[in-house]
């Protein structure tokens, strides 16, 4: 009798002993960040401060004791900016991995990629990629963070138009962000009332863009030039506008919005005008602004740990960092559903790109004036407005 | 009217030497080896990253030009002494998958010692543009086919005067015969790998200012190159320039005058066109076999 209720007892110890070692295991447990980035490749200088961000940043949340009590472990892979390898390690991260969210796809074509697998496995995912179908129409999992190139576009067409110009040269990259870029500013054009008297295109890997160039100079009635596009395209395409000795007001896309831009252009750069984040110029900024401190905190630890300039590129990891971050405390656990609805329900977040005010038909919480306007002079980003 | 033409005949020029001079170093290892040599645009990325890595950390800009050629020239012999010449008698196919596996051990050296921006090169001379007849032309642009003019005349020379140039066709024609006759064709391999580096080196240096240099520049450019080497009919040095030159022109009309979307398939139907009714390419050899 005595001897059964010991043994009784000795299992009911054993079990609630490895009940309670299982529990202090999963209280350990990290809370599993994914990441599928362009690390090398064409978009490389879209997922390398990407990733170099986010590594740094994880660090330093886990020296600071991470999140909910709980490190912080970043499983990240480089999909060479290919959207079927950005779709197969989405896939690996969701099935294998099993992270708890996903910060990630540095480009449009990637994020579609793996929208689908996220939707089916019910994984919130913040995207990094800058094309408005990702968030239009919304879809359950899925979030951005940096501004869509339609707002781009409206904020560009709204200052050609505040100058007067409404007769626009279109030139964009045949790439993913060149092309939504161009559909975007077609429609936002029709919109506004701007009409695009020439439209040409050239594809990413193209030395030489004069040819296009010379057709919107000749086009009649033309007042000013739009490039959208990314890479080292509009790197030539500015200078080959300079040796043609076009006069006309120039415009870039966000796509180029980075020092080395100014680096690659040089002297041919001077005077375009582009739409960016406050990041290029955050000692110009008011002391009233919200963003002023993030942005210079953001810049400022960058730099120190990895010795090379800050891009805005970087910052959408920032943001998509944080954006999980805040979104998993508020939940209280790492439950996908409860921190998808946390993140929807996001507001006056602050971040390096602009305020982020989610809602369940924005799934970006931008707004066009997250974008200024910055002015090259003197091979310098000047805030204009 | 003619100044649109025009500028668009410059455009096609400058980009149609470049890739000629690419070609060219195709050509030259072709004959050789009857290798194509996936790995030369990857001698072009070498010379012009080299040249402004070096030029960045205050080596002269001729010294810089110099040491980077010298640089692809090794690593040329390198290719052909530990990738090539180890594969002794592997088929042709072989040799081609381990220029493709080189090129991309190469790129991957070159991204961890370079990093993965992008990298400026001041022009050669002035960056005014030149105008003529309404049409502007980039000073960098007489540089690439003057140096491009020069290099196939040495070329030429090279092949017709020199006992090396003979001996490199002599290995290309029979190898067994070249050895009997007392050639060491392994020398005259390595030789002609050595050249192709440095062809690729230099057409690498006088494309950056225009193009800018970044470590997988050596990818499209050099599909370009082997393009315009294919269309010329691979192994004529004559092929290899007016294939280059055909398919920037063409490249350049079609993005003027039809439109920028269909310019990479006007330059792709090209070499299907060429192919198809010459299948040896626009000047290839006629074989012709003894019985």
């Amino acid at each position: 009798m005595l001897k059964t209720m010991v043994r009784r007892a000795g299992k009911c110890a054993v079990v609630a002993a490895a009940g309670l070692m299982m529990m202090s295991a999963q209280a350990a447990e990290p809370i599993k960040i994914g990441s599928f980035l362009s690390v090398t490749g064409p978009a490389s200088f879209l997922g390398d401060p990407e990733l170099k961000t986010l590594e740094m940043y994880v660090e330093k949340i886990n020296e600071d004791g991470g999140v909910l009590g709980r490190q912080l472990e970043l499983i990240h892979y480089d999909d060479v900016g290919n959207a079927s390898s950005a779709r197969n390690f989405a896939s690996r991260l969701l099935r294998s991995d099993r992270v708890d969210i996903i910060v990630g796809g540095s480009t449009t074509g990637a994020t579609m990629a793996a929208v689908p697998l996220v939707e089916q496995a019910g994984v919130p995912f913040i995207s990094l990629a800058g094309a408005v179908v990702i968030t239009t129409p919304v879809k359950k999992w899925v979030f951005k963070t940096p501004q869509t190139d339609r707002m781009a576009a409206e904020r560009v067409l709204d200052d050609m138009k505040s100058r007067g110009l409404t007769k626009i040269g279109l030139i964009s990259g045949t790439g993913g962000f060149g092309s939504s870029g161009r559909a975007q500013t077609l429609e936002v054009a029709e919109m506004m009332g701007v009409e695009i008297v020439a439209d040409e295109t050239y594809s990413g890997s193209d030395t030489d863009m004069t040819a296009q160039l010379t057709n919107i100079r000749n086009t009649d009635g033309v007042q000013t030039v739009l490039n959208f596009g990314f890479g080292q395209g509009p790197a030539i395409v500015t200078r080959n506008y300079k040796q043609l000795g076009i006069d006309l007001p120039f415009y870039q896309s966000h796509g180029v919005a980075s020092d080395s831009f100014l680096e690659l252009a040089g002297d041919a750069a001077e005077g375009l005008r582009l739409p960016a984040s406050s990041l290029l110029v955050p000692d110009s900024l008011p002391e009233s602004d919200p963003q002023k401190d993030v942005v210079q905190m953001y810049k400022s630890e960058y730099e120190a740990r990895w010795d090379s300039k800050v891009s805005t590129f970087g910052a959408y990891a920032y943001d998509g960092l944080m954006l999980a971050v805040e979104a998993i405390e508020t939940a209280g656990s790492t439950d996908p559903e409860a921190v998808r609805n946390a993140l929807e329900n996001i507001s006056g977040h602050v971040g390096v790109t602009g305020e982020f005010n989610m809602s369940a038909d924005d799934h970006n919480g931008l707004d066009a004036d997250s974008f200024r306007i910055l002015e090259v002079q003197n091979g310098e980003w000047k805030l204009i407005d | 009217m003619f100044s649109e033409f025009l500028q668009y005949l410059f455009t096609g020029i400058t980009i149609g030497a470049t890739y000629a001079l690419i070609a060219l170093g195709f050509t030259l290892i072709y004959n050789a080896s009857h290798v194509i040599n996936f790995a030369q645009g990857e001698f072009l990325m070498i010379g012009g990253m080299a040249t402004v890595s070096l030029t960045a950390m205050g080596v002269p800009m001729i010294l810089a030009v110099v040491l980077a050629v010298a640089l692809a020239g090794v690593l040329g012999i390198a290719l052909q002494r530990f990738a090539i010449a180890p594969a002794k008698q592997a088929d042709v196919v072989t040799l081609i998958i381990i220029t493709i596996g080189a090129s991309i051990f190469i790129r991957g050296l070159a991204q961890l010692v370079w990093g993965k921006e992008y990298h400026v090169m001041a022009n050669f001379s002035s960056d005014e543009p030149i105008r003529i007849f309404g049409a502007v032309l980039n000073s960098q642009s007489l540089w690439v086919l003057g140096i491009g003019a020069v290099l196939v005349v040495a070329l030429v020379l090279f092949f017709t005067r020199t006992l090396i140039g003979k001996a490199i066709l002599a290995t290309s024609m029979n190898k067994e015969a070249a050895r009997l006759v007392g050639i060491r064709t392994q020398m005259v391999l390595m030789l002609a790998f050595m050249v192709s580096a440095l062809l690729g080196s230099v057409a690498g240096i006088v494309v950056a200012p225009i193009t800018f240099t970044s470590y997988d520049i050596g990818i499209i450019l050099g599909l370009k190159g082997f393009v315009a080497a294919a269309i010329g009919g691979l192994g004529s040095g004559v092929g290899a320039v007016v294939g280059g030159l055909a398919l920037g022109v063409v490249e350049a009309m079609a993005a003027g005058y039809l439109s920028s979307d269909y310019k990479d398939a006007v330059a792709f139907s090209m070499i299907l066109l060429v192919l198809f009714f010459l299948p040896r390419g626009l000047f290839g050899a006629k074989v012709v076999e003894r019985v």
